[in-house]
Order: C-alpha cells, then sequence, then structure tokens
C-alpha cells in the first residue's frame, strides 16, 4: 500500500495529534481476503472499500488500481469496479490522496485507516454499512457488504465472498 | 422474424416518402456508455436493421452530431460506412455526459400533376416544398417527419446539459440519468413532444441479443399523463428504446396494418391516408441504453 501523504494529509495528522479525542481515536483494521484463482491469465483485482451511511454520500476509503501506469492509464478501468464507480468513484478525482494505492497480491491484505487521514472520517454513533468491491480484468466481480452499528467505543464485522474476494472483516476502535 | 420479400415490395410504394427505417430499426450501438478517466474514446456502430444489435442490413450513414458536456459541438472521426453498419469514434476529453445523435427532418408527401400521382423526392426539406411541388399540382398531400435517434456516453459523473430540450419533435428527459441504470432499479424518462410533456407516447422497450432467444424480450408501454414512463428491465444489457406518436408499427411489415385482428393497437393521432403514404406528421425518438448488472 503506498499512500501518497501530502501536505494536506499531514495536515490532518498534525490535528490529530493536536485533539487526541477526535481524529486520533477511531481506527479501522480492515483485513481483505483475496482468493488465489487458478486461471490461464491472471491479474491482480481493482479492490475499492467504502463507507455508507443512510443519508450521507458513500465515502471511499480506500481503492487498490494500478496507480502507477503511465498517464493516469490505470483510471481508465476504474469504471469496472461498479457499484463503488456508481455510488462514489465517478466523482472523485484520481490519484486520491491517501486514497489510491497499488493492486495487491492473492492473500490476506490488511490495511489501517485512522479517521482524518485519507478517506476515513470521523463516525458519528450511527448504522452503517462497509462496502468491499472486487473487479479483476478478465474475471468477474464480487461486492461484500458488511452492516454495522458504530456506539462510539467499538465495532466489528466479518463477511465472506464465494469467488473475487474471501473473508472481509474490520474492527474499528478508537 | 423477418419479412425481406413483402417489405422490398412494399418499399416500392411508400419508401419514397416514409423513412428508409419504416420496418427496420434504426440503431446506435457504443462501445461503452459508462467510462473512467479523463481520455477515452468511444466507437459507434450506426445500422438499420430488423435483429437488435446485429448489423446484417443497411448502414445508418448519417454522420452524428456530438454535443459535449459543456454545450459545444464534437466531432465524429473516423466515421466510414460500409455495407451492413456505419461506424465512427468519439473522443471524449471532458468530464461528464455526451449526447450522439442522428435526426433525420424533412418533408414527405405526393401530389397529382398532368394525371400523374408523384412522391416527394427522399430528403426534401420544410424549406424546399414551396418549390419541390410544382405549379399546378393538384391533390397535395405533404407530411413532417421528426426522427431523433440518440445515445449517451459518460466520462466520470453524469451530467445534464445535453438533455436540453429543442421543443422539437419527442424530446427525452431524465428522471433516471439514462448511463446510471442498473438492471434491479426501474427507470423513469420523461417524454416531451414539442417541449411539452406527451402522454400516451408508444414506448417499446427491447433487449438486444434476440438471435439467440426464441422469444424477443420486449416491453410495450405507453406514457403517463406527465409524458412519464418506468421501464423495468428485464436483466442487464443493452436495450433499443422507440418511443413513437402512434401505434409503432409490427416488425417487418410496410405501413401500418389496416386489419390485424386483435394484434394491432389502435392509431392515435396521425390518420393513415394517401393509400400507404402517412399524412400529417411523424415523429419518432429512438436511443440505446445500457443496463448494467448490479
Amino acid at each position: 500500500m503506498q499512500f501518497r501523504l501530502t501536505g494536506l494529509t499531514t495536515a490532518a495528522l498534525g490535528a490529530g495529534a493536536l485533539l487526541p479525542n477526535a481524529a486520533a481515536a477511531q481506527t479501522m483494521d480492515l483485513s481483505i481476503t483475496l482468493p488465489r484463482i487458478q486461471v490461464a491469465e491472471y491479474h491482480k483485482p481493482y479492490v475499492a472499500v467504502w463507507l455508507e451511511k443512510e443519508g450521507q454520500a458513500p465515502r471511499t476509503l480506500s481503492v487498490w488500481y494500478d496507480v502507477d501506469k503511465r498517464g493516469g492509464e490505470g483510471t481508465k478501468w476504474l469504471h469496472e469496479v461498479r457499484q463503488w464507480w456508481r455510488a462514489s468513484g465517478r466523482t472523485m478525482s484520481f490519484p486520491a490522496d491517501g486514497i489510491s494505492g497499488a493492486t495487491r497480491a492473492p492473500g490476506v491484505q490488511k490495511q489501517r485507516l485512522v479517521a482524518g487521514k485519507g478517506g476515513m472520517p470521523a463516525l458519528t454513533p450511527g448504522q452503517y454499512t462497509l462496502v468491499v468491491e472486487a473487479a479483476r480484468e478478465v474475471g468477474g466481480r464480487e461486492v461484500v457488504r458488511l452492516p454495522f452499528a458504530w456506539n462510539g467505543s467499538s465495532a466489528t464485522a466479518t463477511g465472506k465472498g464465494a469467488s473475487e474476494l474471501g473473508t472481509v472483516s474490520f474492527t474499528l476502535t478508537r | 422474424m423477418k419479412f425481406r420479400k413483402p417489405l422490398f415490395a412494399l418499399a416500392a410504394v411508400t419508401a419514397l416518402a416514409a423513412p428508409a427505417a419504416i420496418a427496420h430499426r434504426m440503431w446506435l450501438l457504443p462501445s461503452s456508455t459508462v467510462v473512467s478517466g479523463t481520455d477515452n474514446w468511444v466507437t459507434v456502430d450506426a445500422a438499420v436493421s430488423n435483429d437488435l444489435f446485429y448489423f446484417d442490413h443497411r448502414p445508418l450513414g448519417a454522420v452524428p452530431v456530438i454535443t459535449q458536456p459543456d454545450g459545444t459541438e464534437g466531432k465524429a472521426e473516423h466515421h466510414n460506412v460500409g455495407q451492413f453498419r456505419a461506424t465512427f469514434d468519439v473522443h471524449l476529453t471532458q468530464q461528464g455526459t455526451y449526447r450522439i445523435a442522428v435526426v433525420n427532418q424533412g418533408v414527405f408527401g405526393r401530389y397529382t400533376l398532368n394525371g400523374e400521382t408523384k412522391m416527394l423526392p427522399r430528403g426534401t426539406t420544410k424549406a424546399q416544398l414551396a418549390t419541390a411541388i410544382p405549379a399546378g399540382a393538384t391533390d397535395v398531400q405533404t407530411g413532417e417527419m421528426l426522427a431523433r435517434n440518440e445515445i449517451f456516453v459518460t466520462q466520470g459523473a453524469p451530467t445534464n446539459t445535453v438533455f436540453k430540450p429543442t421543443g422539437e419533435g419527442i424530446e427525452l428527459v431524465p428522471v433516471t440519468h439514462p448511463n446510471d441504470l442498473v438492471a434491479n432499479e426501474p427507470a423513469t424518462f420523461q417524454f416531451l413532444l414539442d417541449g411539452k410533456p406527451a402522454s400516451g407516447l408508444y414506448v417499446t422497450t427491447i433487449l438486444g441479443g434476440g438471435r439467440y432467444r426464441a422469444a424477443p424480450k420486449q416491453i410495450e408501454q405507453r406514457t403517463d399523463a406527465a409524458g412519464k414512463v418506468t421501464i423495468k428491465w428485464p436483466e442487464a444489457g443493452m436495450y433499443w428504446i422507440n418511443v413513437t406518436q402512434n401505434a409503432p408499427q409490427p416488425e417487418g411489415e410496410g405501413p401500418r396494418p389496416q386489419a390485424q385482428g386483435g394484434a394491432a393497437r389502435p392509431a392515435q393521432g396521425g390518420p393513415q391516408a394517401m393509400g400507404g403514404v402517412p399524412s400529417g406528421r411523424r415523429v419518432s425518438y429512438t436511443t440505446t441504453l445500457e443496463v448494467l448488472a448490479p
């Protein structure tokens, strides 16, 4: 995962340090299993992770794609992560600071998301859904949805895909 | 069903006046409708055929008009008219929704001169009408046609600038954006006739890929009092939508049937007259919509 650290994210970090109860508090440890798929032509999937809350615009937390392709070529296929593209991606510009990352290999992939950094907002208590979608070139596409309630102190959820995603889970603490 | 022979026989009688696609379907098929990034191309097949979307009859050779998201006119590049289809490319450099349109506008009709019945030449425009009919002509019967065929392609987030109505013929106003269609969500569109919401328009929705299906996946609807229609997609795919003021003609036949038993729907508005040449005004709207899997 290559987070592009910029002035903005650094500023967010700085702000978090000053207000430890707010920004530095919420941390989401996310685990996404990308299954090993035996096919003649395998490409690592594009994966998008986003957060939905009723009545609010979905927030993209993370997108793994061909970030480093010349001339932004990697963005050409972002729309194939179809549900995410419609929910959030199409209104964003790329690369997105702290959100864009390189594709990842099969296996258990972990990512820590901290409120106030990248796309991760500080959550107010309520009902949320964390959504993970994977789309693979010359392969399939799958979405795993993890609904959860945030009570302000902790939350966890686990789900499992059947084709393009294995187990997806997270714990959210403050 | 392809009734080629009867069609040509009828064509001799009617084709001079009526558009070529009187029985066939005109369609524009884009390679993509939803794209990401900042610099993309789409290519479009343009053809006239019965089965959707198989180019096996005639090309739709008219040069399309491209309207870019910012309202300026774009360019159809690499336009080529082949035996069965025309193709062209559109370079997408702006963010938002593009419109790619082929608008067929003109007059048709006939007159009698020295005891002989003559048809107006194809492609006659309204402006030419006065000179197209010679002095001394009697029994003059003319009608206007305005057939809009347009498709939409969106780079990035959908926008609405290209849907500003011109107030002429049938036009689509999105309630659901035509590039935001998903199989498990019904879509609603409003249709205007000369700029006003038009109730009772005939809306035919046909799923492409019919060659591999015994029965066509086809939905027949009418617009409601507000000119709106809500389409429930049977599945994801490319759909051909055709909107007419009068009851559409059964596929593979020429003029509207006089008697087809219970199968024919009553014509509304435009009367059938002049022995195969419809009088009055003939307006239609056609689009191809891509419905994605959820």
